[in-house]
């Protein structure tokens, strides 16, 4: 085992953490802000594989990684937008609608790459940011410094959305219509509104999970990528219970395990491959045993607000 | 945790968060008109989703330069005309188990999403035990053994879920969902360490000898599991509706605090209801085992249960109801993924159409809800933020 601790291995095992944890941390992040707001998205799954290829296509087309995440984000939103108006302005059923959106997100991503680019499967070029001297930093900078730039903007979205939850209004009123939203509409706030805002912010950010994913992550699309990745995002939102930090350290612990699962791979031990699958559901099943008993989402939480509605 | 998330929880651990499908008691007590109209309704409603999906479909298919009544004239030949309706009963049998399996814990609100998981680990039970069972006993004694063993499995793994959400609150569809996941890895892992084919190198499990499966109903070739699953449906038909544990569990899903002061207790409830859901699925995993496909291989996933969620909606959580709805998907899958090999198309454009029904069927419900209830289709606070800014608009043009 010691000639694995080399420099080289060390780098290869930070970036496989990273590139594991940022897509599930932007979705998750995405789903905490729509559970805040009292909206449970089951459809993530979906969204995040509607971010994946599209991100990808763009990225393909344009030959811009950055215009590659912006087709994600967009891809996100759009896909969002079904429980949008379904769930949050009509008051139609989540746990079906998000069921729905699982469905489609996998069955229109895999029927487009089926059709367009299954023969050729292109990848796209790799854009990473070597920043200027941090980068020739041993171990460090050959990893968590020469990642894409999008890596530093995910973490400056992190940071934003955590401010904005606790310091600001905008915060407040999310947070109410999550725990009573006949408050928020007493106190003259909008329910529908805010969580409009809520669900759309969720839909780009696991949209820009998603194409991290594909194009800054994998540099390349496989129907069905995403591989459970959504419920995961669920997962990590309900252990961290709407705090973003937590999000953030549950995210890079799953990368862990990832880059774990990969190193276990590549010794010569016989580990089967469905047992790293497996790993972090089991840690999930375990935290949830453990420490997860008395989650309690808000009471709220799936259900549609209807004002006067007992 | 703050002081009003204590405040709504009930007592004994079970939180309500989900929001229960209350059309469908609305619907009952506030139409007035004749049964005749009623039920005419009802169908309406069931079939209207499926019609505007199958057209939304059609759209797609043109979209991706294939012809769509070329495609679904393959689908009814290849799933209805000549022998091949036979087929489609044979898929038929596993689906309906599991609709069946669903409709129990959904009629109790409580959300079972772990089917994939407990299907293949009830399947390769079976799978794995039954080619040297039969060799060492009889075929008879191997159905009856396995089918108990398959039942038994996909129940237990269901039973965290079902405690956590009984005695804590977790959330169930999370839980059910990990589970599954972890169920489909296992799955795998037996498969390739336990019950491994020794006299073929790709990871699969013997396979049964064709002379011993199950037996087809005389005169045709479709297995007898077929019949096992309608009786379920009956059987379970008559519990739900005639029964005073249908009765309870009608109690328990629409209110638990209500299941409560008539003395249910609703941690045995959700548990009980948890294990029937699970062990319905593991009876489903094993007369598709043992009817149709006679080994398994590692990353097989038929994925019935997400196929199927629509239809048991539309049949209104009625286990003989959801019978014509199963039909018609089984032969829809059956004939479409043909259809779609053929036309070039992939076939997880089934997913598309299943997702399409469950969009449509949500809305159908929605104004079919509002008509009966003679309410506007729009919500207030919808109406308002269409209203106030066209009142700014058109009260500047009259200035």
């Amino acid at each position: 085992m010691t000639d694995l601790l080399t420099p080289t291995f060390i780098t290869a095992f930070i970036i496989a953490c990273l590139s594991g944890a940022v897509p599930l941390m932007l979705a998750s992040i995405g789903e905490t802000v729509g559970e805040q707001s009292g909206v449970l998205n089951l459809g993530i799954e979906g969204v995040m594989l509607m971010g994946a290829y599209f991100g990808y296509v763009v990225a393909l087309g344009t030959h811009s990684t950055w215009l590659g995440m912006l087709g994600g984000l967009v891809a996100g939103a759009a896909t969002s937008l079904v429980l949008l108006v379904l769930n949050v302005w009509l008051g139609l059923n989540q746990i079906v609608l998000g069921i729905a959106i699982t469905a489609a997100g996998g069955g229109i991503t895999t029927v487009l790459y089926d059709q367009i680019y299954a023969k050729t499967s292109p990848r796209i070029p790799t854009d990473n940011w070597k920043i200027p001297g941090l980068s020739d930093i041993p171990v460090v900078g050959g990893s968590v410094f020469s990642q894409p730039a999008m890596f530093w903007v995910s973490l400056l979205i992190t940071v934003i959305v955590a401010w904005f939850l606790v310091k600001t209004n905008w915060g407040l009123s999310i947070r109410a219509a999550g725990q009573k939203p006949s408050s928020l509409d007493a106190a003259g706030g909008s329910v529908m509104r805010t969580r409009s805002q809520a669900v759309l912010l969720g839909g780009i950010l696991s949209g820009l999970g998603g194409a991290y994913l594909s194009v800054l992550a994998t540099s390349s699309f496989t129907p069905f990528m995403t591989n459970g990745l959504g419920y995961i995002a669920i997962v990590v939102t309900m252990l961290s219970r709407g705090k973003i930090l937590r999000v953030v350290i549950v995210s890079l612990l799953y990368g862990l395990t990832i880059a774990v699962g990969t190193v276990l791979q590549l010794t010569s031990l016989d580990v089967p491959t469905d047992l790293i699958t497996m790993l972090p559901y089991i840690v999930v099943m375990i935290v949830l045993l453990i420490f997860g008993r008395d989650v309690n989402n808000s009471p709220v939480l799936g259900a549609p607000y209807t004002r006067g509605a007992r | 945790m703050t002081s009003t998330d204590t405040a709504t929880e009930s007592p004994d651990g079970v939180t309500t968060e989900i929001t229960p499908l209350k059309e469908e008691s609305e619907f009952v007590t506030t139409r007035t008109s004749s049964p005749r109209r009623r039920a005419l309704d009802i169908v309406v409603r069931s079939v209207v989703p499926i019609v505007l999906a199958l057209i939304v479909a059609a759209l797609i298919l043109l979209a991706l330069g294939k012809n769509p009544l070329q495609f679904y004239g393959a689908v009814i030949e290849n799933g209805l005309v000549g022998q091949n309706w036979q087929n489609s009963l044979v898929m038929m049998t596993p689906l309906l188990l599991l609709a069946i399996g669903l409709i129990v814990v959904f009629r109790g609100q409580l959300w079972n999403l772990g089917y994939d998981g407990q299907f293949l680990l009830g399947g390769v039970v079976v799978a794995g035990l039954a080619p040297q069972l039969i060799k060492a006993t009889s075929p008879g004694i191997a159905y009856l053994v396995l089918t108990v063993a398959a039942i038994a499995v996909a129940a237990a793994w269901t039973f965290i879920p079902a405690w956590l959400k009984a005695f804590f609150g977790t959330n169930e569809i999370i839980t059910t969902i990990v589970m599954s996941t972890i169920g489909v890895g296992l799955t795998n892992i037996l498969i390739e360490y336990v019950f491994q084919n020794p006299a073929v190198r790709t990871p699969q499990t013997r396979a049964i000898d064709p002379g011993d499966m199950l037996p087809y109903i005389p005169g045709t070739q479709v297995p007898i599991g077929f019949i096992v699953a309608l009786l379920v449906a009956i059987v379970f038909q008559f519990v739900l509706s005639r029964t005073s544990f249908g009765l309870r569990l009608d109690v328990f899903g629409s209110s638990a605090k209500t299941a409560r002061h008539v003395g249910i207790n609703s941690r045995t409830m959700t548990i009980v209801l948890f294990l029937i859901s699970g062990g319905l699925i593991g009876l489903a995993a094993s007369m598709d085992i043992f009817g149709q496909w006679g080994y398994m291989r590692t990353n097989w996933n038929p994925s019935y249960g997400n196929a199927i969620m629509p239809f048991v909606f539309l049949a209104r959580l009625s286990p003989v109801g959801s019978i014509p709805f199963i039909a018609f998907y089984s032969v829809f899958a059956t004939g479409g993924t043909i259809a779609a090999q053929e036309s070039g198309v992939s076939v997880d454009f089934l997913q598309i159409v299943v997702a399409l029904i469950l969009v449509f069927m949500t809305v159908t419900e929605y104004v079919g809800t509002k008509r009966d209830l003679g309410q506007s289709y729009l919500p207030d606070e919808l109406k308002d933020a269409i209203r106030k800014p066209l009142n700014a608009f058109t009260g500047r043009m009259a200035k």
